[in-house]
């Protein structure tokens, strides 16, 4: 691999990024890259936007991703996928769950909610959007809309098939695991 | 083998396999996981303890007593132990001691952005910074050992995106470190002016033999790439330059970043055209660097403030400027109280009687934010309690009758009882509101001497918060529950208007622990709704208003009721699924 790849997950607080990014930060040890993974504790988890880099490849300095950086962002709400844009390479790739969660600013109605937010991003990247939320519905729990966009991510990287389930197998708990085996192979073959 | 491990749990492997023997600390972010993470070795002594300032003596004397010990902090935290630190600086260590402090840079979940080396230099004690996690183990076992050799306790300094990223780490077996003996030693134990007199001698040589242990150690590294310009940097600061940087530059990384060795930067510094310091928050090695008289860029091109990045130090060092699609002004998504959170009960009530609120560190912090807006001052762990004394003091009788302060229950052990006390014994007549809601919070669930379980989970005994009041000499103690809005207003009322010292305890648990199960959820009945906007008070991020209803959000809504009690027209009902 000639260059190094910069992953970005972003989303809500709560929303499970955050095993995601151990997801993928797994995949990719399995793969003997070198790997850093950056992500947010704390205060910036109660319901703030929640950013997490994985970056991997033959040697990873940095931990963090800045702007321009990203190959592939995976957003898990779409006011999130906007604030991250100017993260995203010229040319890089935008996953998106189509799904809306109104900030504080938009509740108490000191701020609206922005009109139009796929069709910006399409302006500007290769983008992918879907229901992960309805997808996750069908693999049978709304918890499963981290696994549904991992499916999605996956199928973006050249990292092998077996490779993910066989890392989602380990690590997820055994008493979810059909759910979320379900739920990775909807996002994996939209 | 390899593992993916964050550099905080990096830290704890290192204490392991440094056959540390004990490790105690009080959570706080970026820190908390070191400590969380001791729990998987079986054979170190871990636990909580009830501030900074006891976690540090707990080490202090476990070093004393010959074993391998550590203590865990954010940087504010540091603040808080500086009393004991600066005087182990005399005693030194036995066994090895380790204070492991973790900046924030940025503030991500932080009151203020300082700078943890001022305190390197202040108690003259070495400090250690890692760059990785592979770092954060190697440091952590090398700091056990300096410690001993040089008879000192020895800083790991950290920041926000060394313990909160994981990279991979090389697993070793443990050492073999048994304890050390126990010999009375007053001259060296017993910190009196006549005794420490003499320490402080040692001290001063111990600086010396550590600057010349910079010049020549594994902490310090030197990479040459043949380039004109020199670049200085350490811990975060130097991944950054060497992804913006690669090889067009030449690198001192410094590992040791006190005490810094004049002859290892002069010797560096003299092959350049031009030499970078490049650091986070304070230029302390720009300082020292310009002060034997070589001359360098630091803080004219940077900042003082917040993070930095690859695209920054591009910028500065090679003039190049990074395209990248512009930012859109969209609406900011700050932090709020969780779904169910109790304290929302709390500041409806606190806002609702327009009360000035004198708060303090935690999640409730956020009862700061709109739409709730109820608090009036954070400062840091325990201040509202004894800044709402001194309010009541200058402003008088009729201030403090709208005046409460707020503190949670693991903040309030921490050093909002001694403020307590303050107010009994000076004759105030403060209202307390201790937001007890059964766990730590904000770093994520730890526990403390008011959850009855220890750090392992075992049940121990529990400080009962109510006896804890009286004892200090509080006749108005009052155990409320915050959901029931129109109970917890009467009792505020009742507590402000009394003339002594009152305390109320607003007790319900955290609705992320699992022991809390709210069943069902919250929905409005459209034709019921006046559209009043009483529930949108609550801040809660489930309600929202569309086409001049309430509607509750059910992928969000976790049923826990309390919109139910704010409806004047009963129009939110809550229904089991």
């Amino acid at each position: 691999m000639a260059d190094n790849k910069n992953i970005m997950i972003v989303g809500v607080g709560g929303q499970g990024t955050l095993l995601a990014s151990r997801i993928l930060g797994n995949v990719i040890i399995d793969l003997g890259f070198d790997v850093k993974v950056s992500e947010v504790h704390g205060m910036s988890q109660r319901g703030g936007s929640v950013v997490t880099y994985v970056k991997y490849g033959e040697k990873v300095s940095s931990p963090i991703i800045d702007k321009s950086e990203a190959d592939i962002i995976l957003a898990f709400e779409r006011l999130e996928a906007l604030r991250a844009l100017p993260f995203l390479k010229k040319g890089g790739k935008m996953i998106v769950n189509d799904r809306s969660i109104n900030p504080m600013p938009v509740i108490t109605g000191a701020a609206e909610y922005p009109e139009g937010i796929i069709d910006t991003l399409k302006q500007n990247a290769d983008v992918i959007s879907l229901d992960a939320l309805e997808l996750a519905e069908k693999a049978g729990s709304i918890k499963a809309v981290n696994v549904v966009l991992i499916g999605v991510l996956a199928k973006s990287t050249d990292i092998p098939y077996e490779v993910w389930v066989e890392t989602i197998k380990k690590t997820v708990p055994e008493k979810f695991l059909e759910i979320n085996l379900k739920a990775f192979e909807l996002g994996y073959r939209i | 083998m390899k593992k993916l491990l964050l550099g905080n749990a990096a830290v704890a492997r290192g204490a392991y396999e440094a056959g540390c023997k004990l490790v105690s600390s009080y959570p706080g972010t970026p820190s908390t996981e070191i400590t969380e993470s001791v729990v998987e070795y079986d054979n170190i002594y871990v636990e909580w303890a009830p501030n900074e300032k006891v976690a540090a003596e707990v080490a202090i004397g476990a070093s004393i007593a010959g074993g391998r010990a550590m203590s865990c902090m954010k940087h504010v935290g540091l603040n808080v132990m500086a009393d004991p630190v600066f005087t182990v600086s005399y005693i030194g260590a036995n066994g090895g001691l380790v204070f492991c402090v973790a900046d924030d840079p940025g503030m991500h979940s932080s009151q203020n952005e300082q700078d943890s080396r001022h305190y390197a230099e202040a108690a003259k004690i070495p400090m250690l910074e890692p760059s990785d996690s592979s770092e954060c183990k190697e440091f952590t076992k090398a700091a056990f050992k300096l410690s001993e050799e040089f008879d000192t306790p020895v800083f790991i300094r950290l920041s926000t995106r060394v313990s909160h990223s994981q990279s991979l780490v090389e697993l070793c077996d443990p050492e073999d470190a048994p304890l050390k003996d126990y010999e009375k030693n007053i001259p060296k134990h017993v910190m009196m002016p006549a005794m420490a007199k003499g320490r402080h001698v040692v001290v001063e040589q111990r600086t010396e033999k550590l600057k010349a242990l910079a010049v020549n150690c594994n902490f310090n590294k030197v990479e040459k790439n043949g380039s004109k310009i020199g670049v200085i940097a350490a811990g975060t600061t130097y991944v950054y330059a060497k992804e913006a940087l690669g090889d067009k530059v030449d690198y001192l990384k410094l590992g040791l970043v006190y005490p810094l060795s004049e002859n290892l930067i002069k010797n560096f510094a003299k092959d350049y055209d031009e030499l970078w310091v490049i650091e986070e928050l304070d230029p302390v090695i720009e300082t020292f660097v310009k002060s034997i008289g070589v001359k360098c860029k630091g803080k004219e091109c940077f900042t003082l403030l917040g993070e930095y990045s690859q695209n920054m130090i591009k910028k500065a060092v090679l003039g190049i400027d990074t395209e990248s699609i512009p930012e859109a002004a969209i609406p900011n998504r700050p932090p709020v109280l969780c779904v169910g959170c109790p304290h929302r009960g709390t500041f409806y009530v606190l806002k609702k009687l327009g009360l000035t609120v004198s708060g303090d560190i935690g999640c409730y912090t956020l009862g700061a934010v709109a739409p709730l807006q109820s608090v009036d001052t954070t400062i840091c762990m325990g201040a509202s309690v004894s800044a709402a004394h001194g309010m009541a003091k200058v402003r008088g009788e009729e201030f403090n009758k709208k005046l409460v302060s707020v503190i949670g229950d693991s903040t309030f052990i921490h050093s909002g009882i001694t403020g307590l006390i303050d107010i009994v014994y000076n004759k105030g007549a403060n209202t307390v509101i201790i937001l007890d809601n059964s766990i730590t919070g904000m770093t994520g669930h730890q526990q403390n001497p008011t959850t009855g379980k220890t750090i392992r989970g075992e049940a121990t005994k529990q400080v009962d918060l109510e006896l804890l009041c009286k004892a200090v000499g509080v006749e108005r103690v009052r155990i409320e529950d915050p959901f029931d809005l129109k109970g917890f207003e009467a009792a505020v009322k009742e507590e402000l208007a009394a003339d002594e010292p009152s305390v109320i305890i607003a007790q319900r648990p955290c609705a992320l622990l699992k022991s809390v199960k709210y069943t069902g959820r919250c929905t409005v009945e459209a034709d019921k709704c006046k559209s009043c906007k009483m529930c949108m008070k609550l801040g809660c991020p489930a309600i929202s208003f569309k086409d001049g209803k309430a509607v509750i959000d059910h992928s969000q809504c976790n049923g826990c009721g309390l919109c139910v009690n704010v409806c004047p027209f009963g129009a939110i009902k809550k229904e089991e699924k």
